[in-house]
């Protein structure tokens, strides 16, 4: 049974008709009121850029926040492939249904199925709302929408823009809350972190903020509070996020009570750019669709040191398609992934540093022709030439997986409600509708579908029901939340230990990698949850944060977040340990079939692991969301 | 195979917009041609750290030519020595043994300094929510596939629309002027059908916004576009300028 | 009309008015150089100074008129190619310590308004030996023997060939350069009105610079 205080709120009746029945059945703010309300949306990526722009419209006033200098700036703006519609444009049996049932077995069964049914039934009107703000997706010569094909799914669905989707589908959102800013709906506060939120009476009213150029600890109050504030896939340092992405908003919450959901399911992607040095700063993603054309390989024999084209038939070993003969190199991203780090492990990984394994083009070349080649991939082999200064046309890639997105997030319900009224967490931030594996092209759709056409039903709902008491900025909640917050900072500058934060973040990220990346079992999750305690007490006694608060000081920044890394790595942790299965993302050895793959436990743990904090030095408490499956049914996962 | 350099630097630092700022010499040694030039500053900075000296402040984010945050004038060129990168995808490849490098924020009265290589651009988002934008509530949108745009056209589109709003245009003009940024906003809507009705109102408002946010006038020089990460073209700026005029004939303004 | 000032006060109005006084001072020129190669005619200016009679009599009020506008226009072009450049030059603010401009630009377009205030003390002084004496004094001497007898002077000849060379480069720029401004951009046709400004900025100022060459050698050869 699902815990008491997990109220997922998922309507009954009929699949199709959960979301239009509850649509009908929430109480509605009347258009005068609407003013009266003030929102707050911290971030600006797909889901709060979204948000903000909606809410606006229909009359609520918003303060939106973000950390960079540009709401447009937000890490949406990176996305690559292309965002998943169930349009049927290409007439190749598409369907609401059929989208819902692909996210729903990619997440290996551990979503809430009213909630993705919801979403695969929304990504049609994305479409329609980003051509009309002017998205200028890819278009065949009749002048219709274009597709592309991505990985876990049998049709064509993916919507793109070159390789830029995230881009202009964030330029979208951007310019219609850039309008709400010009009609002085929306009031912009980049360059803004958020620190805290305050729960006044059981609710979230406001946010306390650090104002990043001159350090002012500022706070805002609103009637509702959106956390819409991304991943948190640097925990591991290395990952294919942008360098300022974090946990804090979301951490701050569940520190006053929103519950934590699934942290261990994190998504590794197989193909990205390896590390060159200690001083790599970040990883970058080469595509999915390479894995259509690429063969990879390594060589047959350990610490073969010769140039790839030197190296015979014979002595290579095309691991993917001696394995999975069915599926071959187009295995999902998990099992690719996993099955890198084997060969790499075995030490038959390539390159300089050993740590990459092959992607290699010249069958591709030889059978289409480079001209082909040029026209598919042109872009992302440019890219990894400027990376790499190799050519990728002549020699193999090398590639290795790297940390990509975060599937768990803040607990939400199916209003996108945490368990603080009136806090809401949308986009990546929460963990709503990927379950223990993203699809490709599958978290811009529900950011967007978060941020356009659920929350601005919900919120209101939520509004309309409750009484709003008038409170400033010197309610005594915030101002302790102020001076904790100031206090934290004092903290952190006044260490002046021996070791910079990027020393520390990097240590972390290596244990999270080591003992909770790709495999995790449970010698290694204990000995990580030790190690980040102690990496986390030296933070505290030797850390060097260089500056003062009074100015823009990215080193206090980073410290900031990365001090809540490193709590969040040992929930992390903790999550993975106690679940004693594999599924998705989260692979523990000691839970595979005889031929090594995922084994899936939904006996007990077809459920959300939400957590609960429970003060410093206790242990969070694990409240569980049961899932339960009507329309699907749940099976094994195989790609042999 | 990577090589190792040794590098003297020459960065502007500045501690805050009050500061008048200066240049300061430092030596970096052994740095890794594999390293990209934020990972070449990331490594002065730790050894600043250490010594418990301010580091070098600048922005970034997604270091992978996207996002737009990075951007620093290196020896005299907006984003440094190469073509169609920004700063963060630049490479120390591209620079060689022995070598001086020069590092100063982008200027220009629009883009005041906030500490040393940071600058406030805040002047962009200003321009866009004067007018770029399409005015379309959330909700009610036909179906994406209800007015076809040929090939051509979505394609130039987008090739406008793929501004990053880094602001090296502005940073390389020597006018200082932001019309290869305002050109690619207005070309990318104007090109569009969705675009179309506000396209008069939409040039006459940014080209206001830019002007009062103190950026120069264009004279066509053409270093926009050479160091714009994104290739923008000039075809962007001379759309611009004849949405501009098509506004005034068509009498937008009172006479 | 106040939306008319508006207009050109415009950032981009104001590099209309330039682009369109520019081209319309370049075609005067193209007339201008027909005109006064006529002073090459080895007949002792007969030919030339009909021309000249027909071009500078009173009664030819169209040439009147244009002469109104050109005037004009020239200090309009003069006075806004300054004032844009002084707004241009505050936009920036603080300068680079380390500039590298010919990396992204031509010479000529950053160059352009000294090699407009060069060729604006030409005309000074060009006007001060041509115009206003024959047009407003007494000179005691026709157009013709004006010419033979200035540009017999090395310094004077010497200053047109200096001032001719900086007007060709004002026009390299600028012919290519005003159809930008004025929108008029394609991909097919762009380059070619580029290479054609050039020739043309090339040969105009060729052409002019042939009168004094030619008058120097005369004096210098000849008598
Ligand atoms: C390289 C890459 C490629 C991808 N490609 C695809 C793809 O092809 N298809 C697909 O569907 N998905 C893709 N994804 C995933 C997808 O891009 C993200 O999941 C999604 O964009 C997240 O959107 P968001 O709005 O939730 O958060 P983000 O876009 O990350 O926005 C976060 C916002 O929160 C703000 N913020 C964060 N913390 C704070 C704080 N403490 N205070 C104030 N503000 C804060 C930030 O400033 C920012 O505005 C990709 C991801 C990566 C990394
Ligand atoms: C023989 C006379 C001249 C001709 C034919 C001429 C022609 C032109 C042309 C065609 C342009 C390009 C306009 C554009 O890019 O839209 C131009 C620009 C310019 N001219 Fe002239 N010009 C002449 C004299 C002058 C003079 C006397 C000055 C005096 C200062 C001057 C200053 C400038 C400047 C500064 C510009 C650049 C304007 C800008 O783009 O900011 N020009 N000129
Ligand atoms: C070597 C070449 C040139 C010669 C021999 C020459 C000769 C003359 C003469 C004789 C006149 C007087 C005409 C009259 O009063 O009717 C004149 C006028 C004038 N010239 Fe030139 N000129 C030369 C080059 C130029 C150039 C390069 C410019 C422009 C930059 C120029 C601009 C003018 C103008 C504006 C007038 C007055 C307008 C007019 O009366 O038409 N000239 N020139
Ligand atoms: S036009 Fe180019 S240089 Fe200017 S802001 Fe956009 S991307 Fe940067
Ligand atoms: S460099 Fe400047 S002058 Fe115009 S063409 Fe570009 S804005
Ligand atoms: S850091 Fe994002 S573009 Fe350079």
């Amino acid at each position: 049974m699902s815990d008491v205080k997990l109220n997922s709120k998922a309507p009954e009746g009929s699949i199709e008709e959960k979301w239009k029945d509850h649509k009908f059945h929430l109480k509605l703010v009347n258009p005068a009121n609407k003013r009266k309300y003030n929102i707050i949306v911290v971030g600006t990526g797909l889901a709060g850029a979204s948000a903000a722009a909606s809410l606006a419209e229909l009359g609520y006033n918003v303060q939106a926040f973000c950390f960079q200098d540009s709401p447009r700036r937000a890490h949406s703006i990176a996305a690559q492939g292309g965002i998943n519609a169930a349009k049927n444009y290409q007439n190749d049996g598409d369907s609401i249904d059929r989208l819902f049932y692909d996210t729903l077995k990619g997440g290996d069964y551990r979503s809430r199925e009213a909630n993705v049914y919801r979403l695969a039934e929304l990504s049609v009107n994305i479409i329609d709302q980003c051509v009309a703000q002017g998205v200028p997706f890819a278009r065949e010569y009749g002048g219709l929408l274009d597709n592309r094909s991505f990985g876990g799914a049998q049709v064509s669905r993916t919507f793109y823009a070159r390789g830029q989707t995230g881009q202009q589908l964030l330029l979208g959102a951007y310019s219609a809350m850039m309008r709400q800013v010009g009609a002085g709906k929306v009031q912009m506060y980049p360059r803004h972190e958020m620190l805290d939120v305050a729960v006044i009476n059981g609710k979230a009213r406001g946010i306390v903020t650090r104002n990043m150029i001159n350090g002012a600890i500022e706070s805002y109050i609103g009637d509702a509070v959106l956390l819409c504030t991304g991943g948190y896939g640097n925990v591991f340092y290395l990952s294919t996020n942008a360098k300022g992405s974090n946990v804090t908003a979301i951490w701050r919450a569940y520190k006053r009570g929103a519950f934590f959901a699934n942290p261990c399911f994190t998504q590794i992607h197989p193909t990205c750019i390896p590390v060159t040095g200690h001083y790599q700063s970040k990883l970058t993603l080469m595509s999915e669709s390479l894995r259509n054309d690429g063969r990879v390989w390594v060589p047959k024999n350990h610490d073969d040191k010769r140039s790839p084209d030197q190296i015979p038939e014979g002595d290579r070993d095309y691991f993917l398609e001696r394995k999975y003969p069915s599926f071959g190199n187009l295995v999902p991203r998990d099992v690719a992934s996993r099955n890198a780090k084997e060969m790499i492990d075995a030490g038959k990984g390539v390159g300089e540093t050993g740590v990459a394994v092959y992607l290699d083009f010249a069958d591709a070349i030889n059978r289409l022709g480079k001209s082909v080649i040029v026209e598919r991939y042109g872009n992302l082999f440019d890219m990894y030439k400027q990376i790499t200064a190799e050519d990728p046309y002549k020699l193999p890639m090398r590639i290795y997986p790297a940390v990509h997105y975060t599937m768990g997030g803040l607990w939400v319900d199916y209003n996108l409600m945490t368990t603080i009224p009136g806090l809401y967490a949308l986009g990546e931030c929460n963990f709503s509708d990927h379950g223990a594996n993203r699809l490709g092209a599958s978290a811009l759709m529900q950011g967007l579908a978060d941020g356009y056409f659920i929350i601005p039903y919900t919120i209101g709902d939520y509004l309309a029901s409750e009484k709003f008491e008038k409170i400033d900025t010197n309610h005594p909640v915030i101002k302790q939340a102020e001076k904790n917050v100031e206090e934290r900072i004092r903290k952190m500058l006044s260490i002046k230990g021996q070791k910079t934060v990027d020393e520390i973040h990097r240590e972390l990220g290596k244990v999270m990698w080591d003992n909770v990346g790709m495999t995790r079992n449970e010698k290694g999750l204990k000995e990580a949850i030790e190690k980040i305690k102690q990496i986390r007490e030296e933070f505290w006694r030797n850390v060097n944060v260089v500056g003062q608060n009074e100015e823009l000081n990215q080193s206090l920044e980073k410290a900031g977040r990365v001090a809540d890394f490193l709590e969040l790595g040992e929930l992390i942790a903790e999550d993975a340990l106690h679940r004693n299965e594999s599924c998705g993302g989260h692979f523990r050895e000691e839970y595979q079939t005889e031929e090594g793959e995922a084994k899936r436990d939904d006996e007990n743990f077809a459920y959300a692991a939400a957590w609960e904090f429970k003060g410093e030095k206790a242990k969070p408490e694990l409240h569980k969301e049961q899932f339960t499956f009507e329309y699907v049914k749940p099976t094994q996962r195989s790609y042999k | 195979m990577a090589k190792k350099l040794n590098l003297h630097l020459k960065i502007w630092r500045q501690k805050n917009s009050q500061d008048n700022g200066r240049f300061v010499d430092y030596d970096l040694k052994d740095v890794s041609t594999d390293m990209s030039f934020l990972e070449m500053l990331d490594v002065l900075n730790e050894q600043l750290i250490k010594k418990g000296e301010d580091p070098v402040a600048f922005d970034h984010d997604c270091r992978e030519g996207i996002c737009g945050s990075c951007g620093m004038f290196i020896n005299g060129r907006a984003h440094g020595p190469q073509k169609g990168v920004a700063t963060c995808q630049l490479h120390m490849r591209s620079f060689n043994d022995g070598d001086t490098i020069t590092i100063e924020p982008w200027r220009a009265n629009a883009f005041p300094v906030i500490k040393d290589l940071i600058v406030n651009r805040s002047a962009f988002d200003r321009i866009i929510a004067a007018g770029g934008f399409i005015s379309v509530n959330t909700g009610g949108a036909p179906d994406g596939n209800a007015i076809p745009i040929p090939k051509d056209e979505a394609e130039a589109a987008f090739e406008a629309a793929e501004c990053i709003g880094c602001g090296a245009c502005v940073a390389a003009c020597k006018n200082s002027s932001a019309m290869l940024f305002v050109g690619a906003k207005v070309s990318h809507l104007a090109r569009l059908p969705q675009g179309k009705p506000e396209r008069e109102k939409r040039a006459l408002a940014m080209i206001a916004q830019m002007e009062k946010e103190g950026f120069g006038a264009c004279t066509n020089t053409e270093a926009c576009s050479a160091e714009c990460p994104k290739g923008i073209s000039m075809d962007v700026i001379a759309q611009l300028r004849r949405e501009y005029f098509r506004a005034f004939i068509k009498g937008e303004e009172k006479v | 009309m106040s939306w008319l000032i508006k207009f050109l006060e415009s950032s981009i109005g104001k590099k209309f008015v330039m682009a369109a006084t520019g081209l319309f001072i370049a075609l005067f020129l193209i007339e201008h150089l027909i005109g006064n190669l006529l002073l090459l005619v080895n007949d002792n200016g007969k030919v030339y100074e009909t021309f000249t009679e027909i071009m500078a009599s009173n009664y030819n009020l169209p040439v009147r008129i244009i002469e109104i506008f050109l005037f004009l226009f020239f200090i309009y072009h003069s006075i806004n190619g300054a004032r844009l450049w002084w707004g241009n030059r505050l936009a920036r603010g603080t300068n680079y310590k380390v500039n590298n401009p010919s990396e992204n630009s031509s010479f000529f377009s950053r160059f352009m308004i000294w090699s407009g205030t060069i060729v604006f003390i030409f005309l000074v002084i060009h006007l001060k030996t041509f115009f206003f004496p024959y047009r407003f004094g007494n000179p005691g001497n026709s157009m013709y023997e004006g010419a033979v007898e200035a540009f017999s002077s090395p310094w004077y000849s010497g200053f047109y060939i200096i001032a001719l060379v900086l007007l060709a480069f004002h026009l390299i720029h600028g012919v290519q350069s005003a159809f930008q401004t004025l929108g008029l951009n394609h991909k097919k046709y762009t380059p070619l009105i580029k290479k054609l400004g050039i020739i043309f900025s090339i040969v105009l100022c060729a052409g002019f610079a042939l009168i004094p060459i030619y008058f120097l050698f005369r004096s210098g050869g000849g008598d």
